[in-house]
């Protein structure tokens, strides 16, 4: 008699997999990894490296001895976090101010909820924004790239951060621009002050495509975060061009389209239905205009999408996708 | 230009239609055959022959046990041996009659030259009556008695005919090589339900990835319109290859824009579908006065060394057909009767074959093993794959919450079981045998509530009276 196998159908998978999907986020973070390193040089290395290793251990160690669970370090969730953190934070971190923020994106953004799938928001966000009410000193001390051979970092502020200080010093935004040499072919592929991650635009919206064509996610989120932040800025700078931004500065500065293209469409903190999720990235696009424009923080994204995170629950409440033959 | 597909959800897993070159060919007749009387959905049939009972092919031996039944015919002429229990594929209980072979002697009613009858009898109800005589019930899967779906309730009008040539389930070739092959029985089948509900259209819905086949049935129906009206109204309708196009609802979707309402029927709006190899069986039931004796089975899978599409008497056991073609290979893991999405795997190798039994497929522990569940992501993937727009994410969790209200306010009940939730969740999560359970119970609920409110109507009625 053969030994048969007996389940219930379906019979067959489409080989995709948690670690397939992760994979191809990490995958498609590269770029982004790849010229921050040229950009920042060792310094960048060093708090990859860092972050990544810490995210890894302390999922590690978390699931095995806290959880008492298999270890869930080969689904390279961590692994993206870890990724995700460090291009949100500034190369010249120091590498325990990495370890506390790992600890803290891992630890109480992922752990403290049951692990991947049941956190309520972005375990990287939550990382950061630790960091950047905690300890804000090294949060905001930015440096200028200098390349990955260069010696002499030069320290200074990031463009939003230069533009909220002018303002409040009176001056307007064309002013402001010009004194401090910002030009937006600068910010399109390098060269501005900030985190590492928002060195390069080119280099995100690379890992975006590839993201798309994986079939890994939808575009719907971050055109409606996009969208909503053009078409807000675009109403506030003509009225006032003086006092706010144009949409182009927006896009392009305060780590805008890494959250919008990864930060955003992380699948747990996301709403499930494309309604959900236009709503979802609307809500995001505006606050972080209303933080960049009237709140005292430069800029806003990590916040907006936080608070977005929190609405995830009520938007899957609220909206569902159209069922067959039912109205 | 994009083809026609059904408008939501649907995945697009591997063809693997290895076995589309292999000709329909006639497995040679078993020793004994082993008929069930539960072919089809609804009552079992009633055997009207006792052991030792000498019979022919075709020769009735179960007659319909209800309304919602089917006739069921001798597929071999022998000696009945026993009628008793014996386990069904899965291995159940089920009463077969067992017949042993002696010769192959047909009744003389049936005509078994190979010339095409076209000419279509005019009186539905008599048409009918033969295809209940005929023992013809739906091959698509269901196994829905045909008679009963083409007398619509009264009040219910038939507007289109959809012939299902989808065959959207990976691995499955036989109904593609019946249009190839038997295109011109199909056709004239199809004119013949077509006349039997009154219709003025109907359509052959075909997917693109069998060309061959849409070409072939668009010749043939051009040329037998050109022989006679009866032919007016079928049309070829090919569509995008997408899994689960075959699904009744998907179709009618796909075909006329139309959707079926949660618990409705086709006829609701307007259609009636029917499988290709139904059409056939209905064109030799009504023209040929054979009954659904013998049907077509594609027996694949790529570590099964002699793909075959094998014309099988009706109650042959699996194993008979399966030494036929080598045996089962050594790294095979799973059997599966159907396709690879919807199909059931089998425990007993000893069982027969049914009127349905469509596909013997063999996938190894590479293809099919399942891997270890982990945690849900929330990737939306099973949503967005769903062909009813379900949350299968949501259902699973509202059935390991036991959540029966929630259940049924999300609309379990529509689960169609196509398993594309399952098929597309990067986790491993066992989504549809949840929701299976889920909706099992869901609609016992149901039905037990309409049960009781329609006692209660009674009661009330009987009182005011």
């Amino acid at each position: 008699m053969e030994r048969l196998l007996v389940s219930p159908s379906p019979h067959i998978h489409s080989k995709t997999s948690t670690k397939v999907l992760m994979r191809d986020v990490v995958i498609a973070l590269l770029p982004a990894v790849a010229v921050s390193v040229v950009f920042y040089g060792w310094k960048e290395l060093l708090v990859l490296a860092v972050s990544v290793l810490s995210c890894l251990l302390l999922e590690s160690l978390i699931t095995r001895y806290m959880l008492k669970k298999a270890d869930t370090i080969c689904d390279w969730s961590a692994a993206v976090t870890g990724v995700l953190l460090a291009l949100n934070l500034p190369p010249t971190t120091p590498w325990w101010v990495v370890l506390i923020g790992a600890a803290v994106a891992i630890g109480v953004g992922k752990m403290t909820f049951g692990g991947l799938g049941q956190n309520v928001f972005n375990p990287a966000l939550v990382g950061r924004v630790f960091l950047l009410i905690s300890l804000p000193t090294y949060m905001t001390h930015w440096e200028m790239p200098k390349g990955l051979f260069g010696v002499d970092a030069v320290t200074g502020a990031t463009p939003l951060g230069l533009v909220k200080e002018g303002l409040l010093q009176g001056g307007n935004v064309a002013d402001i621009m010009a004194q401090n040499g910002l030009s937006y072919s600068q910010m399109l592929y390098a060269n501005i002050g900030g985190s590492a991650g928002e060195a390069c635009a080119i280099a995100i919206l690379l890992g975006f495509i590839y993201l798309l064509v994986r079939k890994v996610i939808k575009p719907w989120i971050t055109l409606s975060i996009l969208g909503t932040v053009v078409a807000v800025s675009a109403v506030f700078s003509l009225v006032d061009p003086a006092q706010f931004t144009d949409p182009a500065f927006n896009l392009l500065t305060g780590g805008l389209l890494l959250g919008a293209c990864f930060m955003a469409t992380d699948y747990v903190t996301s709403p499930m239905s494309t309604k959900g999720g236009i709503v979802f990235g609307v809500g995001i696009g505006f606050i972080t205009l209303m933080i960049r424009y009237f709140g005292s923080y430069p800029e806003g994204m990590s916040f907006a999408i936080l608070i977005m995170n929190s609405t995830v629950p009520l938007l899957n409440k609220w909206f569902h996708q159209k069922k067959y033959g039912r109205a | 230009m994009a083809r026609r597909t059904f408008s939501i959800g649907g995945v697009h897993p591997n063809d693997a239609k290895i076995s589309r070159e292999c000709a329909i060919k006639a497995l040679p007749i078993p020793p004994a055959v082993y008929i069930s009387v539960a072919q089809h959905i609804g009552a079992p049939a009633k055997p009207v022959v006792a052991v030792g009972d000498a019979v022919k092919v075709g020769q009735v031996v179960a007659e319909p046990g209800g309304f919602m039944s089917a006739y069921i015919h001798s597929s071999v002429s022998g000696t009945v041996k026993s009628i008793g229990p014996r386990k069904d594929l899965a291995g159940n209980t089920q009463t077969y009659i067992e017949i042993a072979v002696d010769g192959d002697e047909w009744l003389e009613t049936i005509d078994r030259s190979e010339d095409l009858v076209t000419e279509i009898p005019e009186d539905s109800k008599a048409i009918i009556e033969k295809i209940k005589l005929g023992g013809v019930v739906g091959l698509g899967g269901a196994t829905f008695p045909t008679h009963v779906k083409l007398s619509p309730p009264p009040g219910k009008t038939c507007e289109m005919l959809i012939i299902n040539g989808c065959e959207c389930e990976p691995y499955l070739t036989s109904d593609f090589r019946t249009l190839l092959e038997k295109g011109e029985q199909v056709v004239v089948g199809t004119a013949i339900i077509k006349q039997a509900l009154g219709v003025a259209k109907a359509t052959i819905a075909i997917e693109d990835n069998k060309p061959e086949a849409i070409e072939h049935i668009q010749k043939v129906v051009d040329s037998l319109k050109a022989k006679s009206g009866k032919y007016a109204g079928i049309e070829v309708l090919p569509l995008m290859k997408k899994y689960p196009e075959g699904g009744e609802k998907q179709l009618i979707d796909a075909v006329m824009r139309r959707q079926v309402k949660s618990g409705g029927l086709p006829i609701d709006v307007g259609a009636v579908v029917q499988n290709v190899a139904t059409a056939l069986a209905v064109y030799d039931a009504v023209q040929k006065n054979k009954p659904l004796i013998d049907n077509s089975v594609t027996v694949t899978g790529e570590c099964f060394p002699q793909q075959a599409n094998l014309l099988v008497r009706v109650g042959t056991p699996l194993r008979f057909i399966i030494d036929h073609l080598g045996g089962v290979p050594a790294d095979a893991a799973k059997v599966i009767s159907g396709g690879p999405m919807m199909g059931k795997a089998i425990a007993n190798l000893d069982a027969s074959t049914l009127k349905g039994t469509g596909a013997l497929l063999f996938l190894t522990e590479a293809q099919t093993k399942r891997q270890p569940e982990s945690n849900c992501i929330r990737c939306g993937k099973c949503a967005e794959a769903c062909p009813m727009g379900l949350e299968p994410f949501l259902l699973n969790r509202l059935y390991k919450a036991g959540d029966v209200d929630g259940l049924e306010a999300n609309a379990v009940q529509d689960c169609i079981q196509c398993g594309c939730c399952l098929y597309s969740c990067p986790a491993y999560i066992p989504l549809l045998d949840n929701i299976s359970m889920a909706r099992g119970q869901v609609m016992g609920i149901m039905k037990a509530r309409a049960a009781a409110a329609r006692a209660a109507a009674e009661a009330a009625k009987a009182k005011s009276e």
